[in-house]
């Protein structure tokens, strides 16, 4: 058993309206200090056996095709042990 | 960091710069030179670039767009006109309207949700601009083959991206329309049309006037969104294997859009300031250039002050940001404070990045150095203007000569034969129900809308005491158009103008999305000029002035155009919403009449395009006198009651007419058709200027007489009973029934069906 955890986030030239909002609440809250946040989302696949490398790219096609939307998102794929 | 500052462009005049990847024609960039009696430096090629892009500078249509106000019919109700942001109408007791269209085409294709959702923010801002409130939205579609696959994917996103944004800005989307057609695979058309409100002296114009004023931006932050996005995007064209260039795509945010609404009609309002503009495609280098060209004509800027959302962009790249929910005032100096406070109140950022003078340039430094040494009117109003060759293409005749008579295309010819096509029509997706679309629009939101989908306009109270009021329609049959572009933009005009008319509105003014392939296509080019020609000989022959519009060029993959598809928007008043007339009949025993004459016309009709697949011969013919005539006995015999219910009858002909009224009533009706006349004929005809309308029985000979005052045919086909089926006499000598149930069954199932 193996995990590959895929995490996706808006391109950083790209307005993150949901992280401008929570930043907005930090200031609100009383945190100080922070000038910026971007929000992402992460996927944590489990994966039967090892991740050989070319399963490794079936996910790193998915990631690109299902997962994420190209045009406005990047993404990034990590195995763990 | 070292910057490309005018000082530079001085001493070295012999650097390459790459005004080609940028949307630039060598004698485009020759005449900069001209102008500038300098190379330009990097920040002065940006804003050349995207000021004169087509999508910005109208370079190829402009020569043709001049009718539009060389035609301009006497109509006193026009208060401001083509130029500004949108034009203004008056539409009575000190109130007046503002309304525009305007094309995301390009965009929605990349990243559907963003390029609809941004197109709608767009649209909006161009209104508030003017001094009005948005009240309502529109937004005419088109789509590729239903059953491509590549269509669910841009459905689902525009649909859903006009849906999040105008619904989380609180404005209702009261019509427009949803197309398909393979000639639309590539290139999907997402045109966003927003309607304001506002009393006469609360109108505002985009310049920048008063010497010492201040220039302030406001709004969202400055970021690395669609930079070049005009002029790459919109003014070029996809490659056949899809869109190679990603530009960034900007996202919208409709709370700041909303926040951006508030902030701006309330210092408008409190009368802090002297000129408005919003910043859209080509960004802080089209709001600095145009306010300064509509002004004085001087104009400093600080750009190193603009509020950045990612501190590592460049001054060319901030110059051509495209980043949404910004806007730019030009503000006493006495007011600025006061202009400050307000934008803090709704939460939002803004700063004096500029200041008018008396200088005639634009100049812009950057850190202390200036980068930017341009006479305004050359980037905003002098942009190149080309009189591109257009010439009628070959293949017309041919098209023009395969006319769908008898012969050519098989027509149902028994009572069975119809009734199979009607159910096969009735679900044909161009007029199938669109509820699976409008009902993720917010249509009631404000609690003014009167009427929208699926009637015949989109209806709005203005007036909340007197009941005053506004409707608006778009259309377009692009097939009619391909047929014959002269024509197919009057039939366009003359069907919104119609169903404007149906709803009890008085039409009043124009506006138009013009969306085009390739004007570097002489064929292209010949559709452009026939289709703009014809709008605005209709217009002038109609009495209702083209108040402003949009040209949509490249809507092409590799060598194949869209349709030609002047989308034509009619605005019209109405005195008081409550004497509106519905699509419904009402209760039985009421007479069923169709008004207008039915020509055997079915070239580029819905039958001929969902049954055999087939486009040729000549579009109905059009006779705009007649089609006056039709709206005033419309308008006479809506305000005097003598009808209860009036339908306009186009894409689908008389059988979706009646199919549509019955629907929406849930109730039964006979229709006995014309014994002198084919069956088929008559039920999917699309002849021009006809109109189905309901009278109560004892108003059958009052309709009758107003009808032939106004020359317009009118022909008794049948009442309103009270059973639950659709019933047909005369059908080839029998009958044809649909139960109401069976026809919404198979109406409503088909775009969940498709796209569910």
């Amino acid at each position: 058993m193996a995990r590959v955890v895929v995490n996706v986030a808006l391109k950083p030239e790209i307005l993150d309206p949901q992280g401008r909002a929570v930043q907005g609440a930090f200031g609100r809250l009383g945190l100080t200090g922070v000038t910026d946040v971007r929000q992402g989302k992460q996927f944590v696949l489990t994966v039967d056996g090892e991740v050989t490398p070319a399963k490794l790219e079936e996910i790193k096609h998915i990631a690109e095709t299902l997962l994420s939307n190209p045009v406005i998102e990047d993404f990034t794929v990590e195995v763990q042990a | 960091m070292s910057v490309d500052n005018v000082a530079s462009a001085k001493a070295n005049s012999d650097v390459e710069q790459p005004f080609a990847a940028l949307g630039l024609k060598l004698d485009e960039y020759e005449r900069i030179k001209e102008i500038l009696g300098r190379r330009p430096t990097s920040s002065e090629l940006a804003m050349y670039s995207v000021m004169w892009s087509e999508h910005c500078s109208y370079k190829s249509s402009k020569v043709h767009l001049r009718q539009f106000g060389d035609k301009v019919p006497a109509n006193d109700s026009m208060l401001v006109g083509i130029g500004e942001n949108a034009g203004v109408v008056d539409i009575g007791d000190g109130w007046a309207v503002t309304f525009k269209v305007e094309s995301h085409n390009h965009p929605s294709y990349v990243e559907p949700y963003q390029g609809a959702a941004t197109g709608i923010g767009g649209i909006v801002r161009d209104i508030i601009s003017m001094g009005a409130r948005p009240v309502a939205v529109m937004d005419p579609l088109r789509f590729g083959a239903p059953e491509h696959p590549d269509t669910r994917r841009v459905v689902n996103g525009i649909v859903a991206g006009i849906g999040g944004y105008g619904n989380c800005l609180g404005l209702p989307n009261i019509g427009g329309e949803i197309v398909f057609d393979p000639s639309y695979q590539g290139n999907p058309l997402v045109n966003a049309l927003c309607v304001g409100t506002m009393k006469h002296e609360d109108i505002h114009l985009a310049k920048a006037s008063g010497v010492g004023n201040s220039v302030i931006l406001y709004g969202a932050r400055t970021g690395g969104d669609g930079i070049g996005g005009v002029s790459v995007l919109a003014s070029e064209t996809f490659d056949a294997d899809g869109p190679a260039k990603r530009p960034s795509v900007q996202v919208g945010d409709p709370f700041m859009e909303k926040l951006l609404i508030e902030c701006t009609l309330e210092v408008l309002h409190a009368g802090l300031v002297e000129g408005i503009q919003d910043l859209g495609g080509a960004g802080i280098s089209c709001a600095t250039s145009e306010l300064a060209s509509n002004g004085e004509g001087g104009m400093h800027v600080w750009l190193d002050r603009v509020l950045l959302r990612d501190s590592t962009l460049s001054p060319e790249e901030i110059l051509m940001s495209e980043s949404q929910e910004r806007m730019c005032a030009v503000v006493e100096p006495s007011k600025v404070d006061a202009f400050l406070d307000v934008c803090k109140k709704w939460d939002i950022e803004a700063v004096v990045i500029g200041e008018v003078n008396a200088s005639g340039r634009l100049t812009v430094d950057w850190h202390g150095e200036q980068i930017v040494d341009v006479p305004p009117r050359s980037v905003a109003h002098d942009g190149p203007v080309y009189e591109r060759p257009y010439a009628r293409p070959d293949w017309m005749d041919a098209r023009q000569a395969d006319a769908p008579t008898a012969e050519r295309l098989a027509r149902p010819n028994s009572a069975e034969a119809v009734r199979e096509t009607l159910l096969r029509m009735v679900a044909a997706p161009n007029l199938a129900a669109k509820t699976w679309v409008t009902s993720q629009y917010d249509r009631y939101v404000r609690g003014n809308t009167v009427l929208a989908q699926p009637e015949d306009s989109g209806m709005i109270r203005v007036d909340e005491v007197t009941g005053r009021g506004i409707a608006v329609s778009t259309d377009c049959n692009a097939r009619f158009a391909a047929l014959d572009p002269y024509r197919g933009a009057q039939l366009a005009f003359a069907e919104s103008y119609r169903n404007v008319a149906t709803t009890g509105a008085r039409p009043l003014a124009v506006t138009n999305c013009l969306n085009f392939g390739s004007p570097e296509d002489p064929s292209v080019m010949w559709q452009f000029e026939q289709a703009v020609t014809g709008l605005a000989d209709a217009c002038l022959d109609m009495g209702t002035p083209v108040t402003g519009g949009n040209v949509s060029f490249y809507n092409q993959t590799g060598d194949v155009a869209i349709h030609p598809t002047p989308v034509i928007g009619v605005l019209g008043v109405i005195d008081d919403v409550n004497k509106r007339t519905g699509m419904e009949w009402k209760t039985a025993g009421e007479s069923i009449f169709v008004l207008g004459v039915t020509r055997d016309e079915l070239a580029g009709s819905e039958w001929a395009h969902e049954i055999h697949g087939h486009l040729g011969g000549m579009p109905p013919v059009l006779d705009l006198a007649v089609e006056k005539n039709l709206a005033e006995v419309l308008l006479e015999a809506s305000k005097t009651d003598l009808i209860t219910a009036a339908h306009d009858v186009a894409d689908g002909g008389l059988a979706q007419a009646f199919v549509e009224m019955a629907i929406r009533a849930d109730r039964g009706a006979t229709i006995n058709l014309p014994e002198d006349q084919d069956s088929f004929v008559f039920l999917w005809s699309e002849s021009a200027s006809r109109a189905v309308v309901v009278a109560p029985h004892h108003h059958d000979q009052a309709l009758v007489a107003l009808c032939s005052r106004y020359g317009i045919a009118v022909t008794h086909v049948g009442s309103v009973d009270d059973t639950t089926e659709l019933h047909f006499r005369g059908v080839y000598g029998g009958e044809v029934s649909a139960t109401i149930d069976e026809l919404r069954a198979a109406s409503e199932a088909v775009l969940p069906k498709l796209f569910g």
